[in-house]
């Protein structure tokens, strides 16, 4: 078979010129194209595989029209009529195929070119076009062939002038090594590819190994020579049961089938004779001694062939030799295969460690913010808020009806963030008037006279914006993400989320290390009773902590919202995320809750990861191993020291 | 000295008992089995799950209100109850099903044979065909009797025993039975946990071997088992707080480091309380649950835990008639105003509709009597006798618990 190695390195500029001139004269037609067809009129009609190729070639060497109707061809759109017109037809309008004119009335006779034959216009196909000028072109072509690939394609991309832009280049480079490990007749060609590339994590590199590394189960008795062997199976080891081996003997038609229960009830039933089979009646057979005697009775009477009885079995399975087989017969391949899937597989749980690092780093993130502000108040007023999920619900439908007046989205954020604090704010100060400076010292009751705000706070929300989600939608610059390779990837909004928790740390140390009311917070904090005596009013510090702790719950809520739905169960699903925090990191020290944050966040997407597709089971696990921690830590992580952690 | 019988010392449980006997008589001259047929039989079904509720209430306020743990997982123990009762309903029940159809069978069927019919036949619904170790007592009611009491217990047991000697109090520990009871649901919800996911168990109404008994005649039968193990519990627990053993779990209460400094064991009479206190809860629930014929891992969402709480301090908590009464009223005024046979308040420009507006006006009422009436609805009777505590609404005089509010200081 002769490569058109001339024609297809003048490709470019001939399309070029082919290309000025169908713009320079759009209704001529391209005479180059017509006397080819003219002379080939018989081999296109019938194409053969074999010697089709220089025609193709020529074919596709006339420019755009040309490459339209190899395309046609193709596809079995191209027709042939009675008076050797060729059509192209599309849908309802059929064109003639040289000159582009609208033909009406005719009626062609499709072509059928074989497979074999459009494997090669197909490949003509893609060469025409990674050969292409226009550079998005190129990079179509390259992503067709990486989508369904074939060995024609591999021959194209050799054969394809050197690519001049560096990013597609290398991705060019990278697919013609995926082919040609998958395409290349050259063994050792296909090895010093895998070599090159081993290590790679990229979906596609694995995709193009595990064909390599399909293997089929046989059984023998002795080791078979001409075969690529993966491994030896020993039955009754490595996930390969006595049971499956005997299968696999079964099938092979090796063995025969052993007497299960269900086959020995259907025998007995087919020779039930008044009331009692081989002479055991019927009331007999409800056991499975009775079962086996009626059996035994029939085997002694001829009148059902024995079956394999266990030792039989055991024999079997033990005169055979059981391997699993590659299907591609080169070891040498197998074997760099192997060794390239393994150093892939050791680099993908590098990178999936880091993956899961930046989810738990993100999730912690989410329990940081939710719980931030329930720490504040535990820790200075000793006070567990229920409603503090509904703050965060609020916050949340704040930045809905937010984003319903202004329709501009990162104008709605920008006002939606100060507008939930705002609210929540003014909501936990007026709890606190309310409900909670009236119950002080009697910390449970808080607890239950809270939860009560929080069932009306809910069914109020329920009756406001119906149970229906309602969407927060992101802007446009938070939508998507940062994606690094096919394995470490995070949204952006979670990276928004990382960054607002760090700024509420921040913030928050700003406030209590640097301020007059964080200083007044912790004299309170330390001892209400001295800090009164010197002049600082207790319940304005606790108004102003409340307030600030739902405010943060606000702004909690409008990040929650961003990526969950909006519903007024919104805050159930984080409230006792958020008490697990604040407990296993230790109230009253914002590092506390900090480390609170991450050891949950990591934790559950640890568990997470050992079983993916059970994450109920990983929440039970971890709230299993709170509940043992505490045990241990009873005051958290980071416990409070001092006269204030007595009471 | 000669000290007065129990009852005389206490008279409220001759009181509370005589209502209880009253209530289950009149119930059952009026239910459609064995009177008038005033009271449909699903209002029967209902007043004998409230006795139920009403069992679980007056645990709970041995916790809560006598030893003074907020437990926020009682549900988890009711539902322990109903699961372990529910599994003998079940899988009995089942089996007469399966036995019946298998009996047309030309050869009958092993023991092996039906026990796995039975199985797939339960677990169809969660893609499993074997009976899971966890039922392996579910054929014998004797067992799953024992188990019924036995599970909730330990799981108290095991969990006091680690919470109390750690030294978890107050609010952390409320936290963390309720996240007890979260991990427990989490994992019934499992399919492959051995409960059916959160298909639950269901036909529970349908006791195994009582076929021919009509449902109404079976839901007066449930009210009077209610009634008589609520009443026997109540007497227990009544006897239990009104003794010296009352009056350390009291003291508990108000000061446990005191009564440690004093000599008392705390950790084991916590121990003591809270385990009763499950047993009690899981028979309630063992009596429930046949009534309301299906039990899902839902019953023990941690908010389930909090209304019984809820119950217990409208009622009134430290007084065992007052979380009685509270579980009794609540629970039918929710189911009413829920059930949305309540009319609708016509307000000028909006009405008012129930459905959607009872749950706020609880939550509300709930804080305003937590505010007002700490006592709860049994403080009416302490009015009503005139024994009314000080009031101590004025500013602390200083930063101590202990310390004289304004107004008691100038009385």
């Amino acid at each position: 078979m002769t490569r058109p190695h001339a024609l297809l390195r003048h490709l470019p500029a001939l399309i070029f010129v082919l290309a000025l001139l169908a713009t320079a004269l759009p209704a001529t037609a391209n005479t180059a194209l017509e006397q080819i067809v003219t002379n080939n009129l018989e081999q296109i009609q019938r194409p053969s595989r074999r010697t089709v190729q220089p025609l193709i070639a020529q074919i596709a060497a006339t420019g755009p029209e040309g490459l339209a109707f190899l395309s046609a061809w193709a596809n079995r759109n191209l027709g042939l009529t009675d008076d050797g017109q060729l059509l192209i037809t599309s849908g309802k309008t059929t064109t003639d195929a040289i000159t582009g004119q609208v033909v009406t009335g005719a009626e062609p006779k499709m072509l059928r070119p074989n497979s074999g034959v459009r494997g090669l216009i197909e490949s003509a196909l893609v060469a025409g076009e990674i050969a292409s000028p226009d550079m998005a072109r190129r990079a179509a072509a390259l992503d067709s062939m990486a989508r369904s690939s074939s060995a024609e394609h591999l021959v194209a991309l050799r054969d394809a002038p050197p690519e001049t832009d560096p990013a597609l280049a290398a991705r060019r480079a990278r697919l013609e090594k995926l082919l040609t490990i998958r395409f290349d007749d050259d063994s050792a060609a296909r090895i010093a590819a895998i070599q090159d590339m081993s290590g790679d994590v990229g979906l596609d590199f694995r995709a193009a190994l595990n064909p390599l590394l399909a293997t089929h189960r046989i059984v023998a008795t002795s080791a078979p020579a001409d075969q690529n062997i993966a491994r030896e199976l020993t039955p009754g080891r490595d996930d390969f049961s006595r049971d499956t081996a005997y299968d696999i003997l079964k099938s092979e038609g090796v063995a025969q089938a052993r007497l299960t229960p269900t086959a020995q009830r259907d025998t007995l039933a087919a020779h039930l004779q008044d009331g009692a089979v081989a002479g055991v009646p019927v009331a007999e057979l409800s056991t499975t001694v009775g079962r086996d005697r009626a059996y035994e009775a029939l085997e002694a009477a001829g009148t059902v062939s024995p079956a394999a009885t266990d030792a039989e079995a055991d024999d079997a399975i033990d005169a055979h030799r059981y391997f699993d087989v590659y299907n591609e017969p080169d070891s040498d391949v197998t074997d760099a295969a192997r060794a390239a899937q393994r150093a892939a597989e050791t680099r993908l749980m590098a990178m999936k460690g880091v993956d899961l690092g930046l989810d738990a780093l993100s999730l912690a993130s989410i329990y940081f913010l939710a719980a931030i502000g329930l720490a504040i108040t535990f820790g200075v007023m000793r006070v567990i808020n229920m409603a503090h999920g509904e703050f965060i619900m609020m916050g949340a439908y704040t930045a809905y009806v937010v984003q319903t007046m202004i329709p501009d989205r990162t104008g709605s954020l920008i006002i939606a963030l100060p507008a939930a604090f705002i609210v929540t704010f003014l909501a936990g100060v007026l709890l606190e008037r309310l409900v909670i400076r009236h119950l002080a010292k009697r910390p449970l009751e808080t607890l239950l006279a809270t939860f009560g705000v929080s069932i009306a706070l809910q069914q109020l929300a329920k009756n406001i914006f119906g149970t229906q989600a309602r969407p927060l939608t992101a802007p446009k610059w938070l939508e998507g993400a940062i994606t690094i390779n096919d394995v470490i990837s995070i949204s952006t909004i979670r990276v928004a989320i990382f960054a607002l928790a760090l700024l509420f740390l921040g913030l928050f140390l700003f406030i209590m290390k640097k301020t007059r009311l964080g200083l007044e917070v912790r004299a309170v904090t330390q001892n209400p009773g001295m800090a009164a005596s010197m002049g600082i009013n207790p319940d304005r510090i606790a108004m102003m902590t409340f307030g600030l702790g739902s405010g943060i719950a606000g702004i909690a809520g409008v990040a929650i919202g961003l990526f969950a739905q909006v519903t007024s169960e919104l805050g159930q699903n984080y409230i006792v995320q958020s008490f697990m925090t604040v407990v296993v990191g230790g109230v009253g020290n914002i590092w506390g809750t900090l480390a609170g944050a991450g050891l949950i966040g990591i934790l559950s997407k640890v568990i997470e990861s050992f079983n993916p597709s059970n994450t109920l089971a990983a929440q039970t696990f971890m709230i299993l191993f709170i509940v043992i921690f505490i045990q241990f830590r009873p005051r958290g992580i980071i416990p409070q020291k001092g006269r204030a952690a007595e009471v | 000295m000669a000290r007065k019988p129990f009852i005389l010392r206490n008279p409220s449980v001759l009181v509370v008992l005589a209502v209880l006997a009253v209530f289950t008589v009149i119930v059952t001259l009026m239910s459609q089995a064995y009177g008038t047929g005033a009271i449909p039989t699903s209002m029967v079904k209902v007043l004998g799950k409230t006795l139920c509720l009403a069992l679980a209430a007056v645990a709970m306020d041995l916790v809560w209100g006598y030893l003074g743990i907020l437990s926020l997982g009682q549900m988890a123990f009711f539902a322990l109850g109903g699961y372990m009762i529910g599994q003998w309903l079940m899988y009995a029940r089942t089996e007469t099903i399966v036995a019946a159809s298998m009996a047309n069978n030309p050869i009958p069927p092993t023991p092996n044979e039906l026990q796995q019919a039975v199985a797939s036949q339960i677990f169809g619904v969660v893609g499993a065909a074997d009976l899971p170790l966890l039922w392996s007592f579910a054929h014998s009611l004797t067992a799953q009797l024992v188990l019924m009491v036995a599970v909730p217990g330990l799981l108290a047991l095991i969990f006091g025993w680690l919470a109390f000697r750690s030294r978890v109090n107050g609010v952390y520990l409320s936290i963390l039975t309720q996240a007890m009871t979260l991990a427990l649901a989490l994992w019934l919800f499992q399919n492959d946990s051995g409960f059916r996911g959160n298909n639950g168990l269901s036909g529970l109404q349908n006791i195994p071997g009582l076929e021919h008994v009509a449902q109404a005649r079976l839901s007066v039968w449930f009210l009077w088992a209610s009634a008589t193990v609520l009443a026997l519990c109540y007497l227990l627990a009544a006897w239990l707080v009104s003794g010296k053993f009352g009056s350390v779990i009291r003291a508990i209460r108000d000061d446990e480091t005191r009564v440690r400094f004093l000599g008392y064991p705390v950790e084991g009479f916590k121990l003591v309380v809270f385990t009763l206190a499950a047993m009690i809860t899981a028979i309630a629930g063992a009596l429930y649950y046949p009534q309301a014929g299906i039990i899902n891992p839902a019953e023990l969402a941690p908010i389930a835990s909090i209304y019984l709480a809820v119950w217990v301090a409208i009622g009134g908590r430290g007084r065992l008639y007052g979380a009685m009464i509270g579980a009794i009223v609540v629970s039918l005024l929710s189911s009413w105003f829920t059930g949305g046979r309540a009319p609708d308040l016509h307000l000028p420009g909006y009405t008012v509709s129930w459905v959607d507006w009872w749950q706020v006006v609880l939550g509300l009422s709930f804080v305003l009597v937590t505010l007002f009436a700490p006592k709860g609805i049994a403080g009416i009777f302490d009015w009503l006798g005139g024994a009314v505590s000080p009031r101590r609404q004025g500013k602390d005089l200083g930063p101590g618990e202990g310390s004289l509010t304004e107004q008691e200081a100038q009385a």
